[in-house]
This record gives structure tokens, sequence and C-alpha cells, in this order.
């Protein structure tokens, strides 16, 4: 290059795929609003029980079952035995967060990395790989959910593990096919003729073009975990009281849904909420990184 | 422009593919034989199916899973074919290099050109990512990308067709290896693009040396570049002779058809010529010569028996693979004019 050669508008550097995909997902009106939205409800089942005087298991004798209002701060209400509804349902926020977000994780790395695996290698490893995959969708998850809380106790650990037990079998199918169209790219053969090892491969040059597919994946998986969650909770399968989760306060409150309706709509709204907007911007990462549109 | 030494950078001997697909075998490359000196270029050439392409992904041990190679791909003497993967993936890349025929498939899309390029210093040269980088815009500067330093950190898809086979050549160069290996590298761009990169090849021959083997349909790109020329059909070697040879004196039925179907500009326009009938179907070969169902000069025996690959006169370089004598195929087209 000589110095004299016109300098063409200075461009920051390269355009990644994914900068593209940004871009098509900030003209999603309903998706960005549900980033914010969910944005806010996380940082307030975080923060809020610090900044509200009421704390999730004290009790109050004198205010039980009471509605919401403004005295005390008790804006959601209280439940049967005077505890704070709003910190209850912030509390059990985390809990549903963060059982989502652990789980989802889990799974999402067991999966990518035996569906990658599986589809990579082919033949005989991937049928045996695939047969495991097959058998553990075989087993009744539920039954075995509730077999190993009896035995072990509840513990939100216990939970998560679960939970990504029976999640990470789709995302290993999903990733294991998106596998076996990538494998057979030019761009994978030509790494191979640069002497590029089998492994490196993988998570080199592989991984990366399945983040589209896992990222999709992904967003569907989160609102699921926390449902699934809920579930668990709801069957009184999931965390020890006085700890909550959305999931057990739905189930407390809809043994009395008739007389006290507010111990249910707050915690089911919560729950709505999260999930629509979950859904929202799963279906905007669609559209963004589909890759028929590359 | 060869310059020849004594010890061929590769000696290939016998070299048969054989897939296993639910019809029986296939066998899509029969006793292919060819050696290439330092700084040498041989054409392969053929029409689809033809076997050129399984050819070199044999040699480099890229087969699919279902396909076996038998026979000698010999580079320095040490046989490549069924050497363990590690040991073939130092080889690849270092001192065989290969350019893949669409240069829009054969990047990574999810990662820059920087990244792609490091990767194959670090695998092996072992250079720090900031040394491969400086090594990287030196290539990229040598096959005369402009602003290499900047667009370096690019993605492949904002390069155009022909700047990202620029970055493939320059990716395959980047260790200086002894050997090219070409497969199509101009069918997916423009024609003049085209040019320029059988242009650039040629230079960067001169340069460094490079032996290349040139996988092509297109006669234009042999008649640029190839020192020798290897006409496949069927999976068989038709013709292997100097290019000067093949393009003046074609000794064999097929690469008279292929010369003849070459549109030209100094003839009178009329209706394009084509050889007749279609590429064989490699799951029902005749067992005498592939081309006999289409060749113009087919005689009995040719259905039956196929013609060994032998010198076009005794003690001479060229090899053909046909019944016929070339005065015989020289009075025959004389009679049909």
């Amino acid at each position: 290059m000589s110095a004299t050669a016109p300098v063409i508008a200075a461009a920051p550097a390269g355009r990644s795929p994914w900068r593209d995909a940004r871009t098509r997902f900030l003209r999603h009106r309903a998706a960005v609003v549900s980033v914010v939205v969910l944005a806010l409800i996380t940082l307030a089942c975080v923060f809020g029980p610090m900044l509200l005087p009421n704390a999730f298991d004290s009790v109050d004798w004198g205010l039980m079952s009471a509605p919401p209002t403004r005295a005390g701060w008790h804006l959601f209400g209280t439940d049967e035995l005077g505890r704070d509804l709003l910190v209850r349902t912030l509390i059990g926020g985390r809990v549903s967060l963060l059982v989502g977000v652990l789980a989802t994780l889990v799974s999402t790395t067991i999966g990518v990395v035996w569906g990658a695996v599986a589809g990579f290698a082919g033949g005989r490893v991937d049928s045996v790989m695939m047969r495991i995959v097959d058998m553990a969708y075989a087993v009744p998850y539920l039954l075995v959910a509730i077999l190993v809380v009896t035995v072990f106790g509840r513990d939100i650990l216990l939970v998560v593990g679960a939970i990504a037990a029976l999640s990470w079998l789709n995302m290993a199918r999903v990733v294991r096919g998106q596998t076996l169209s990538i494998k057979s790219r030019e761009f994978i053969e030509a790494a191979r003729a640069i002497g590029v090892p089998t492994w490196r491969i993988i998570f080199q040059h592989v991984v990366p073009n399945l983040m589209g597919v896992v990222v999709i994946y992904t967003s569907i998986l989160v609102p699921g975990v926390i449902l699934t969650e809920s579930v668990l909770s709801f069957l009184g399968l999931g965390v020890q009281e006085p700890m909550t989760s959305w999931g057990v306060l739905i189930h407390d409150g809809a043994a009395v849904m008739g007389a006290a309706p507010w111990m249910i709509l707050f915690p089911a709204g919560a729950l709505s909420i999260t999930l629509y907007c979950a859904n929202f911007i799963g279906d905007a990462l669609r559209d963004a990184l589909d890759p028929k549109d590359r | 422009m060869s310059d020849v030494t004594t010890t061929p950078v590769l000696r290939v001997r016998d070299l048969s593919v054989r897939f296993a697909t639910g019809d029986g075998p296939v066998y899509a490359v029969n006793d292919v034989s060819f050696e290439l000196g330092r700084g040498q270029t041989l054409g392969i050439v053929g029409e689809s199916g033809s076997g050129k392409s399984q050819t070199m992904l044999a040699m480099m041990g890229l087969l699919a899973r279902n396909g076996t190679a038998t026979g000698q791909v010999l580079h320095h003497g040490r046989n490549l074919l069924g050497l363990p993967q590690t040991e073939l993936n130092a080889v690849r890349g270092d001192r065989i290099a290969m350019i893949f025929q669409d240069p829009m498939t054969s990047l990574n899309p999810y990662l820059t050109v920087e990244r792609q390029m490091t990767e194959v210093l670090e695998l092996h040269r072992a250079l720090s990512r900031r040394e491969a980088r400086v090594r990287a815009i030196q290539a990229l500067d040598a096959v005369r990308i402009p602003d290499a330093k900047r667009r370096i950190a690019f993605y492949p898809h904002e390069f155009s067709g022909g700047m990202r086979q620029r970055v493939m050549i320059a990716m395959a160069l980047l260790c200086e290896p002894e050997l090219l290996i070409a497969d199509e590298p101009t069918t997916a761009l423009d024609a003049t693009v085209q040019a320029q990169i059988v242009q650039l090849l040629r230079e960067l021959q001169r340069e460094h040396g490079t032996a290349i083997v040139m996988i092509t349909h297109d006669l234009g790109v042999v008649a640029g570049l190839c020192d020798d020329v290897l006409v496949m059909y069927g999976g068989r070697v038709m013709e292997h002779a100097s290019a000067e040879d093949v393009f003046h004196r074609p000794s064999h039925p097929y690469t008279r058809g292929l010369l003849a179907a070459l549109p030209r500009l100094d003839a009178a326009a009329g209706a394009l010529r084509s050889i007749p009938g279609n590429p064989p179907n490699m799951n029902e070969l005749p067992p005498g010569c592939p081309f006999s169902a289409r060749c113009g000069f087919v005689q009995d025996r040719c259905v039956t028996t196929m013609p060994p690959l032998q010198p076009l006169a005794p003690g001479a370089p060229a090899l053909r693979a046909c019944h016929r004598a070339v005065a015989d195929l020289d009075a025959l087209e004389a009679g049909h004019a």
C-alpha cells in the first residue's frame, strides 16, 4: 500500500453477521419493549427486596390475607400468614429466573457439545450418542423428578439439575441436525485441507455457525424451563418454605382464589409477563438470525 | 517456464478411488498416475463426474466416509494414503495446500478473514497471533488486495467473489507450500476476474516455485497455465501429454471433441459444436472404454476391452488410451469433413 492511496471512508472493523442480526432485531419494536420490561422485572427481583421495608418471611399476625394496600407498603396485599406478597413475588422471581437461567445454561452447554460432537463424528459414535438421547427421552421424567426430590430433599440445585436433565435432549437433537448440514459445507473441507485437527474444527468452525440456531432455541427454552420450575413447585417439588418461587406462590394462591384473588393474580401476572417477553424476544431473534436471510 | 529438478514433489501411482454405495461399488477413479516436479503445473481436465476432483480429494485424505483410495500418493517418497490423521494434518496446509472451487462457500462466514488466516500459521508455524497477523497482511498484499491492513478484519461476506478467491489463494500460500492443488479455482468467477486469478497464480508460481495441480474444465485456463495435461473421462485417464501436444496434436477422440466444442472467435458463426450424448453413469460403465458410447470412431472392441494407457510412439512422453492409431483418426476425420 502506498501512502498516496486515497483513503476510503475509514470504516470500522468488519461487520460481523452478528451485527447485521442486531440491526434487524432492533427493528422489532415488541421485542425491544420486551427486553426493557424483562430487564425491569429482573432488576426489581434482584434489588426490590433490599429496598422494601418488609421481609419475605416476616409474619404479621395482625394483617393476614389483606388485600393490596398502600399502608405498610403491602402493594400486592399479604398472604394467609400475613407475609408481604410484593416482596414474596420478587423473591419468588429471583428463584424462578435463577432456575430458568441456570438450567438453560447447563442444558445448552451439554446439548451443544453433545449434539456437535455426535453430528460431526457421525457413524457409530453418532448412533450411540443419539440412542442415549432417545433413551433419556423415554424416562418418565416427572416420576424421576418426584423420586429424586423425595430421596434427596428439596434443593434449588436439584430442581435445576432435574430440569436441565430433561431439556438438554432437545438442544442436542437440534444442534446435531444443524451440525450435519454445516459439516458438508465447503469451508469445513477447506479447514481440513489446511490441517486443522478435528476437535478444533468442531469448536472453532462448527460451533460459531451453530450459534444462530442455539440462540433461537435458547430463547424458546428459557420460558419453558421457568414454566417447568413452576409446574414442579406447583406439585410441591420446588423450593422449600419459607423460600418461594412463582410456581409456589401460584400454587398457594390457587387454593384461595375465590376469597383472595390477589394472591394468585400478582405472581401469575409476573410469570405471564415474563413468558410473553421471552417469547417476543425469541420471535425477534428468529427473524433476525434466520439462516435463510443470508 | 518449467523448472524441473530430479526429485518430483509428488508422484502418484495407480491411484484408484472406490465408493461403496447402496447400488454396489462405484469406481470413481481408476489407475491414475502422474508426477510433478518443483514449479511445474499439471492440468487435470474433464467434465463433471470424470473423477478429477475425487483424485485430488483422495490425495489430501478428504474423501467422503464411504470412499476408499488405493495406490500410492508419494510426497517426497512418503505415501500420504493411510497416513494417520495427525501426520496428515501436519502436511496439509503446510507443504500441500488447496484452493476450492467456490470462494463464496469455502470461507467460514462467522470468522473474520484474519482469524482464518492466522489459524493456519498458528497451527503450522506456531506463530503468536500478532506475528501471524503481520504475516497474513503481507500475504494479502501479495495477492494484491488493496488496503489489506484494514480489510483483514473483515468478514468473508464483505468481499466480492474475486477478492474472496484472492483471500483463499493468500491463505493457501501462507506457509509457502511446495504444492498447490486448485480445484476449479476460476469456475465460480467472472471471465475478467478469471483471467486475473490465472495471472496471479502464474506470478506467484514464478516467485515461489510452487508446483500446481490445476483441476478445471476450462481449456483456456489450461492453455494459460499448464505444462502438462491429464485428460480424464469416466474415472480414467484418456490422454496425458504436454499442453502443447494436447492443443496442437490431440491424439484422443475425446480430447479432439473437447477442443472442437470450444467456441472460436476466428471461425464463421454457426451452431456451437458439442460431443453428442451425456457423461457416463458411473454406476454402469461399459467394460471397455468409458467414452465408447459417445465416440465417433468407436469399434466393437472399444466397448468390450479397455485400451491400455500407452506411449503415443515408442519412447514418447505422451500417453494415450485408445485402440485406434492417431493416423486412423486423422484419416477418418478427413473423410467426415
